[in-house]
C-alpha cells in the first residue's frame, strides 16, 4: 500500500499554462489572506473570536464570506467559457482541450453548492433566529460543524486546481461517463467528495433550522405571526432534510462504483444509469426550491419595508410557499423527459411542473400589490427586487415552455435550457441574496453599505444579465447544444459575442460590489447604524442593536402581532428597558467544529488519491472529536446579569444619541409608524 | 429560552433536552429516507444479476433468522437497560448495556461471515448490480449498527465516570431511539431482502 | 438621491439595450431549424411552443405593466398617489391571482397531455407509406447508421427519402448520448444495453444537421452528422446502391475497430453488415462479453425487458 496512493508529481498542473495560472492564483489567494491576517496581527481575533465561534451571527457571516469568494471563482469560470465560445468558430479557441469541460463542470458545481447554498445558509443563520426572537439556533455546535464541512467541500474544489484535475462530467455527473470506466482519473472523485461532504452539512443545517423554528420562538410568536422570510426558511429546511439524502445516496453509490468497482450505474454487469438520474433529480429539483425560497423570503421583507407598507396577502404567501415545497417533490422527471418514459409518465410530470408555476405567480402578484399604494424608496435592495419581478417572469415563461414534453424534446440540452435556469437563478436566487446582503449588512456590522455603488452594481448585473442570456435563448432555438467547446455554425458566433459582452458587464457589476465594500469600510464612521433599525423595519431583527449583542435579546420580546417590531414601535414599547436583568446562558467557543471540517477536507482528499490509511485516520479523528464533544457537559457559560446590563446600558446611550427614525431624512419617507396614544 | 440562575447545577435547561430529542427524531427521519432509497434501488435491481448468482442461491434463512433473533433481542435488552436507568440502578443498566453490545456484536459477526462467504465464492458487490445493491443496503445497516455499538461503549464510559446525570441519561435515550430504529430497518431488510429472496 | 433621479433615464437605457439585443438576436433565429421546421414533428412542437407563449402572456404582460406603473406612480416622493400602508388583503384579488393562473394551467394541461401523446417519439408516423427502418448506434464520437433491410451501414450520414417516415431504433456503445435532428423533430437518449425509438418525417428534401447533445467527452463538440432527405425514392435507392458498391464491410472485427474512440470521422460506407449487429451490441452490454458472431441471442434477456432490451 503506497503512502501517497495515486498521487504523483505529475498531478501538479504543469501540463498547461492556464492550469498552472489557475493553481498559482489559488495559492496566491490563500497566501495573501494569511499574510493580511498576520499584517494586522489578527490571528487571535480570527481564531478565537471567529473560527471557534458558535454564535449563529458570526457563523452566518463566515458562510457569506465563503459565498462571495466562490462567486468570484465561479464567475471567472463563466468568463472563460463565454470568451472561449465567442472566438471558437471553426477553431479550437484559446483553452487547451479538456479545460473547457472542467470549467463548465466547476462553474455549475461552485455556483450551486458553494455560492448559493452558503449564501442562503449565511443569511438564514444571521437573521432567522433574530426574527423569531430567539437567542441562537437550536444546535449551535452542529451549526459550526456544518459551516466547516461546507468549507471543506469548497476547499476540495479549490485544491483540485492545484493538485490533479477537476471533473469534466458536468455539475450533474451523469454516469456512465462519470464512472470509473470512462473517467478513471481524480476529477470526478474530487467532485463526488466535495458534494458528499458539504451535503452532510446541508442536511444537518436543515435539521438545525427546522428545530429552531419549531422550538425556539419567543412568547407570542405563533407560526402565523412569523415574518415571511422565516416561513420560507421553515419550508426550505424541510426540503433540505428530505431532499439531501437522495443526493447522498446517488453520489454515494457512484463513489462505490468508482472506488470499489460496484455496478450501480455501469453499462454492463447489471448497472442502470437511469437510477442515478432519478435519484439525482429527486434531490435536484427540491434543491432549486431550496435555493429560491429564501430569496423569495428576502424579497417579501424588502418589498414591504421599502414600500413602507404591510406585506400584501400574508396568508396567501404562506400557503403558496408551502404548496411550492410540497409540489417540488412531484416534478423531478422534467429534467429527463428525453430519457424515453411513456407519454403518460412524461405528461403527468409535465402537468405537475406547470402546476408549480401557479403559487409562484401568486407570490409575484402579492409582491406587486405590496407596492401598490405604498411609498416606494429605491434603495439598492429594492432595485434588485424590482429587477427580479420583471426578469424572473421571463424565466418562468421559458420554464412553462420546457415543461411541455414535446417542446422539451427540441430544447433539452440546448442553450435555451441554460438561459432558462440562469434566468431563474440570477434574477431570482442571486438578486435575492444580494438584496439580502445589502439589506442586512448594517445589522451584521453596524454600518451601512455605500448606496451609489450598490445601485451601479445592480444596473451592471441586470443589463449584463439580459445581454449575456437573451442570446442564449435564441441560440437554443437555433439548435446550439450546451457544453460546446467549439462549433462550426457561423450564425451562432454573433450571439456568442454578444453574450460575452454581457458577461463583461456582469464582471463590472462584481467590481462594483467590491468597490462598494471597500468604500463602505473606509467610510464606516459616517454611515453608522446607531439604532439597529436603519430602514424603519417591521420584523424583530431590527429590534436588536447593530451589531447585536451575543445574546440578541436581553429580554425575550413578547409578540402581539405579525410585523412584530412595527407593532412594538406603534405601541411605543420598542426600546423598553426592564427593571432587572437576569443571567444568560450562552455556548462557549469550540474549535472542534473547525477540526471536524478540516478532518473532512483531508478525508476527501485522501479518498480522491486512494490514500486509504489517511482516510481511515481522518474518520477516526472525526469519531474521536464527536465523542469528546458528546462527553463534554460543560459547553456553556453564564453571562452575569451585571454584564448584560452593561451592554444594554451602552446601547441605550447610543439610542439616545441617534435620530428617532433613521429613515426620516429620506425624501420618500412616509412618516410611519405613528405612535398610538400612550397608555 | 428561559435563562437559569447560577445556582442551578446543570446549566442546560429542560427545553434544551427536549430540542435535542426532537432534533434527533428529525435526523432519524432523514436516515429513514436514505434507507428508503436504498430499498427502492435494491428492488429495482433485483433482476440485474448479470448472469451471476441470485438471492435464492446465496441467502440462508437460518442465518437471517439468527441475525434477526440477535438484533431483536438486543433491542429488548436495551429496553431493560432503560428501565434500570429509570430506577436509577446503575449496575443493572450497565449490565444490560453490555449484553446489548454482545448481542449486537453477535449480529455483526454473523453478517461479516455472510459477506465474507459471498465474496469468497465470487458473489461480492462487484459481481453484479443486484449484489452491489444488496451489499450496500445490508452493509449500510451494518455500519449503523457498528456506530451504535461504539455509541453504547461511549455511554457506558460516561455512566461509569459521571454517573446517571441528566445529560448522560438524555444521550442514552437518544441512543436508544437509534438502536430501535435500526431494529425496524432490519425487520424491513428481512422482509424485503431475505424472505422474498428465498422464494 | 442619485438613484431615484437617474431611474427614468436608466429605464429608457435598459429598454433600448434590451430591444437592440432582441433585434440582433431575432435575425438568426427566424431561419433556425426549430422555428423553420422541415418536418411535421418539429412543426407540431413549434406550434405548441407558440401556443404556450401566447397564453402565458396573460400573466407576463400584466406583471410588466404593473411593475412599470407601480414603480412610477408609487415612488416615495410622489405625494399625489394614495398611500394605504395597511392595505394587506382583498379577497377578490386573491381569487384573481390564484384563479387566472390556475385556469391557464388547466388549459395548458389539456394541450400538454394531448400533445405529449400525439408527439410521443415512440409513436409511428402514419403516412400511408411504409417506414424506413434505420438503427442508430452512438459511439465515441460519431454515429453509426445501420440499414437492416438494405444490409448497408454508414458513419455520420443518415439518408432517407423525403415523404417517407423514418423509424429509428437507437442505442449507444459507450456513454449516454442524446440523438436529435432539430429540423425534423425531438430528442431521445441513447443508452448502452438499452434501446430507444424515434419516429421522424421530412416533408421536403433537404440537408439537416443532426447531432448528439448529451456531453460525452473530448470529441463531443464534433459529434454531428448530416441528415439528408432525398427528393425521391429513386434518389434514395441510387444512394443505397452507391453504398452497396463500397469495398468495406462491417463485420464484427471491423466494428470493434470502428468503436474505438475517434473524432471528426469522415463519412464512411459499408456494403455489408454483421447480421443482427444492433441487437448484438445491446446484448453485449447485457451480457458483458465482446460481440461474438456465433453466439445466439439470449432467449429471455432480462426478465424485466423484452428481448430487444426495449424500454417499453
Amino acid at each position: 500500500m503506497e503512502i501517497f496512493g495515486r498521487l504523483t508529481i505529475d498531478s501538479l498542473p504543469f501540463y498547461s499554462a492556464i492550469a498552472a495560472s489557475g493553481a498559482a492564483v489559488t495559492m496566491l489567494g490563500a497566501l495573501s489572506v494569511m499574510a493580511l491576517i498576520t499584517y494586522f496581527g489578527a490571528w487571535r481575533l480570527v481564531l478565537f473570536d471567529w473560527v471557534s465561534s458558535l454564535d449563529h451571527k458570526k457563523i452566518g457571516i463566515m458562510y457569506i464570506m465563503i459565498a462571495l469568494v466562490m462567486l468570484l471563482r465561479g464567475f471567472i469560470d463563466a468568463a472563460m467559457m463565454r470568451s472561449q465560445q465567442a472566438i471558437a468558430y471553426n477553431n479550437d479557441g484559446y483553452l487547451p482541450p479538456g479545460h473547457f469541460d472542467q470549467i463548465f463542470t466547476s462553474h455549475g458545481t461552485i455556483m450551486i453548492f458553494f455560492m448559493a447554498m452558503p449564501f442562503l445558509s449565511g443569511l438564514i443563520n444571521l437573521i432567522m433566529p433574530q426574527q423569531i426572537g430567539a437567542r441562537d439556533v437550536a444546535f449551535p455546535f452542529m451549526n459550526s460543524v456544518n459551516l466547516w464541512l461546507t468549507a471543506a467541500g469548497a476547499g476540495l474544489v479549490l485544491i483540485s486546481l492545484v493538485i490533479g484535475q477537476f471533473s469534466t462530467a458536468g455539475w450533474t455527473g451523469y454516469p456512465p461517463y462519470s464512472g470509473a470506466e470512462y473517467n478513471p482519473g481524480v476529477g470526478v472523485d474530487y467532485w463526488l467528495w466535495a458534494v458528499l461532504i458539504s451535503g452532510v452539512g446541508s442536511t444537518m443545517s436543515g435539521i438545525n433550522f427546522l428545530v429552531t423554528i419549531i422550538k425556539c420562538r419567543a412568547p407570542g410568536m405563533y407560526l402565523f405571526r412569523m415574518p415571511l422570510f422565516t416561513w420560507t426558511v421553515f419550508v426550505t429546511s424541510i426540503l433540505m432534510i428530505f431532499a439531501f439524502p437522495a443526493l447522498t445516496v446517488a453520489c454515494g453509490m457512484l463513489a462505490l462504483d468508482r472506488t470499489f468497482g460496484m455496478h450501480f450505474f455501469t453499462n454492463a454487469m447489471g448497472g442502470n444509469m437511469m437510477n442515478y438520474i432519478n435519484l439525482f433529480w429527486l434531490w435536484g429539483h427540491p434543491e432549486v426550491y431550496i435555493l429560491i425560497l429564501p430569496a423569495f423570503g428576502v424579497f417579501s421583507e424588502v418589498v414591504a419595508t421599502f414600500s413602507q407598507k404591510r406585506l400584501f396577502g400574508y396568508i396567501s404567501l404562506v400557503l403558496a410557499t408551502v404548496a411550492i415545497g410540497l409540489l417540488s417533490f412531484t416534478v423531478w422527471l422534467h429534467h429527463f423527459f428525453t430519457m424515453g418514459s411513456s407519454a403518460n409518465v412524461n405528461a403527468f410530470f409535465g402537468i405537475m411542473t406547470t402546476i408549480i408555476a401557479v403559487p409562484t405567480g401568486v407570490k409575484v402578484f402579492d409582491w406587486l400589490l405590496t407596492m401598490y399604494r405604498g411609498r416606494i424608496i429605491f434603495k439598492p435592495p429594492m432595485l434588485f427586487t424590482i429587477g427580479f419581478l420583471v426578469t424572473f417572469v421571463i424565466g418562468g415563461l421559458s420554464g412553462v415552455l420546457l415543461a411541455m414534453p414535446p417542446v422539451d424534446y427540441l430544447l433539452h440540452n440546448t442553450t435555451f435550457l441554460i438561459a432558462h435556469f440562469h434566468n431563474m437563478i440570477i434574477p431570482g436566487v442571486l438578486f435575492g441574496y444580494l438584496a439580502g446582503y445589502m439589506f442586512w449588512f448594517p445589522k451584521a456590522f453596524g454600518f451601512k453599505l455605500n448606496e451609489k455603488w450598490g445601485a451601479w452594481s445592480f444596473w451592471c448585473w441586470i443589463i449584463g444579465f439580459y445581454i449575456a442570456f437573451m442570446p442564449l435563448y435564441v441560440l437554443g432555438l437555433m439548435g446550439m447544444p450546451r457544453r460546446m467547446e467549439h462549433y462550426d455554425v457561423a450564425a451562432w458566433q454573433m450571439h456568442l459575442i454578444i453574450a460575452a459582452v454581457g458577461a463583461f458587464i456582469i464582471f463590472l457589476g462584481i467590481v462594483c460590489l467590491g468597490v462598494q465594500l471597500a468604500l463602505s469600510i473606509r467610510d464606516r464612521q459616517q454611515a453608522l447604524d446607531l439604532t439597529g433599525d436603519p430602514w424603519n423595519g417591521r420584523s424583530l431583527e431590527w429590534a436588536t442593536s447593530s451589531p447585536p449583542a451575543p445574546y440578541n435579546f436581553a429580554v425575550l420580546p413578547k409578540v402581539r402581532s405579525v410585523d412584530a417590531f412595527w407593532d412594538m414601535k406603534q405601541r411605543g414599547v420598542a426600546y423598553h428597558q426592564p427593571d432587572r436583568y437576569v443571567d444568560l446562558v450562552l455556548p462557549k467557543n469550540s474549535f472542534i467544529g473547525a477540526f471536524i471540517g478540516g478532518a473532512g477536507f483531508v478525508f476527501g482528499f485522501a479518498m480522491v488519491w486512494y490514500m486509504w490509511w489517511l482516510a481511515v485516520l481522518c474518520l477516526a479523528a472525526i469519531a474521536l472529536a464527536v465523542i469528546v464533544r458528546a462527553s463534554d457537559d460543560d459547553t456553556d457559560y453564564v453571562m452575569l446579569a451585571s454584564d448584560v446590563k452593561e451592554i444594554e446600558d451602552a446601547r441605550c446611550a447610543e439610542l439616545a444619541k441617534a435620530p428617532r427614525n433613521e429613515m426620516a431624512d429620506d425624501p420618500g419617507f412616509a412618516g410611519e409608524p405613528v405612535l398610538e396614544a400612550s397608555a | 429560552m428561559t435563562a437559569t440562575t447560577t445556582m442551578d447545577a446543570t446549566p442546560i435547561s429542560h427545553e434544551k433536552y427536549e430540542e435535542r430529542a426532537f432534533g434527533f427524531w428529525i435526523y432519524l427521519m432523514s436516515d429513514a429516507i436514505i434507507f428508503a432509497l436504498l430499498f427502492a434501488t435494491y428492488v429495482v435491481m433485483l433482476g440485474n444479476t448479470a448472469g451471476g448468482p441470485t438471492g435464492k442461491e446465496l441467502f440462508s434463512l437460518e442465518r437471517a433468522a439468527g441475525e434477526t433473533a440477535l438484533l431483536l433481542l438486543s433491542s429488548a435488552t436495551f429496553g431493560f437497560a432503560a428501565v434500570a436507568l429509570a430506577n436509577a440502578d446503575k449496575s443493572r443498566s450497565l449490565l444490560w448495556l453490555l449484553v446489548t453490545v454482545a448481542l449486537g456484536a453477535g449480529f455483526l459477526f454473523l453478517e461479516f461471515r455472510e459477506f465474507r462467504g459471498m465474496i469468497a465464492q465470487g458473489a461480492g458487490p462487484d459481481r453484479s448490480g443486484f449484489l452491489s445493491a444488496f451489499f450496500t443496503l445490508v452493509g449500510t445497516h451494518g455500519v449503523h449498527v457498528s456506530i451504535g455499538i461504539l455509541g453504547i461503549f461511549v455511554i457506558i464510559g460516561q455512566v461509569l465516570i459521571k454517573g446517571l446525570t441528566t445529560p448522560v441519561v438524555s444521550r442514552l435515550a437518544r441512543l436508544g431511539l437509534f438502536w430501535h430504529f435500526l431494529d425496524i430497518i432490519w425487520v424491513a431488510i428481512f422482509s424485503v431482502v431475505y424472505l422474498p429472496g428465498l422464494f | 438621491m442619485i438613484v431615484r433621479l437617474a431611474l427614468p433615464y436608466r429605464l429608457q437605457r435598459v429598454a433600448s439595450a434590451f430591444g437592440l439585443v432582441l433585434l440582433c438576436s431575432g435575425c438568426g433565429a427566424l431561419t433556425s431549424p426549430d422555428l423553420d421546421p422541415s418536418g411535421p414533428v418539429t412543426l407540431a412542437e413549434r406550434l405548441l411552443l407558440f401556443d404556450a407563449v401566447s397564453i402565458m402572456m396573460i400573466v407576463v404582460v400584466p406583471v410588466f405593466i404593473m411593475t412599470a406603473l407601480f414603480t412610477w406612480r408609487y415612488r416615495g416622493t410622489n405625494r399625489n398617489a394614495r398611500y394605504t400602508p395597511n392595505f394587506a388583503y382583498y379577497w377578490p384579488v386573491e381569487i384573481l391571482v390564484w384563479g387566472v393562473p390556475a385556469a391557464i394551467i388547466v388549459w395548458l394541461g389539456f394541450h400538454l397531455w394531448e400533445g405529449t401523446h400525439r408527439l410521443d417519439p415512440y409513436k409511428a408516423i402514419d403516412q400511408g407509406v411504409e417506414a424506413l427502418r434505420v438503427e442508430a448506434v452512438a459511439q465515441d464520437w460519431k454515429w453509426l447508421f445501420i440499414y437492416p433491410e438494405q444490409n448497408i451501414a454508414v458513419v455520420n450520414e443518415l439518408v432517407f427519402p423525403s415523404g417517407t417516415p423514418l423509424a429509428l431504433r437507437i442505442t449507444s456503445d459507450t456513454v449516454m448520448n442524446s440523438f436529435v435532428i432539430p429540423a425534423l423533430g425531438g430528442q431521445i437518449y441513447a443508452m448502452a444495453g438499452m434501446q430507444t425509438r424515434l419516429h421522424l418525417l421530412a416533408d421536403k428534401p433537404g440537408r439537416f444537421m443532426g447531432r448528439n447533445v448529451q456531453y460525452s467527452g473530448r470529441g463531443f463538440a464534433d459529434q454531428q452528422f448530416d441528415a439528408i432527405a432525398t427528393f425521391s425514392k429513386e434518389d434514395f435507392e441510387a444512394w443505397a446502391a452507391k453504398v452497396k458498391a463500397s469495398l468495406d464491410t462491417l463485420d464484427a472485427a471491423t466494428y470493434e475497430q470502428l468503436a474505438k474512440p475517434s473524432a471528426k470521422v469522415p463519412v464512411t460506407y459499408y456494403s455489408g453488415v454483421e447480421p443482427n449487429l444492433f441487437d448484438k451490441i445491446i446484448a453485449k452490454w447485457r451480457r458483458g462479453d465482446e460481440i461474438d458472431p456465433s453466439a445466439p441471442l439470449p432467449a429471455n434477456g432480462n426478465r424485466r425487458m423484452r428481448n430487444s432490451g426495449d424500454l417499453r
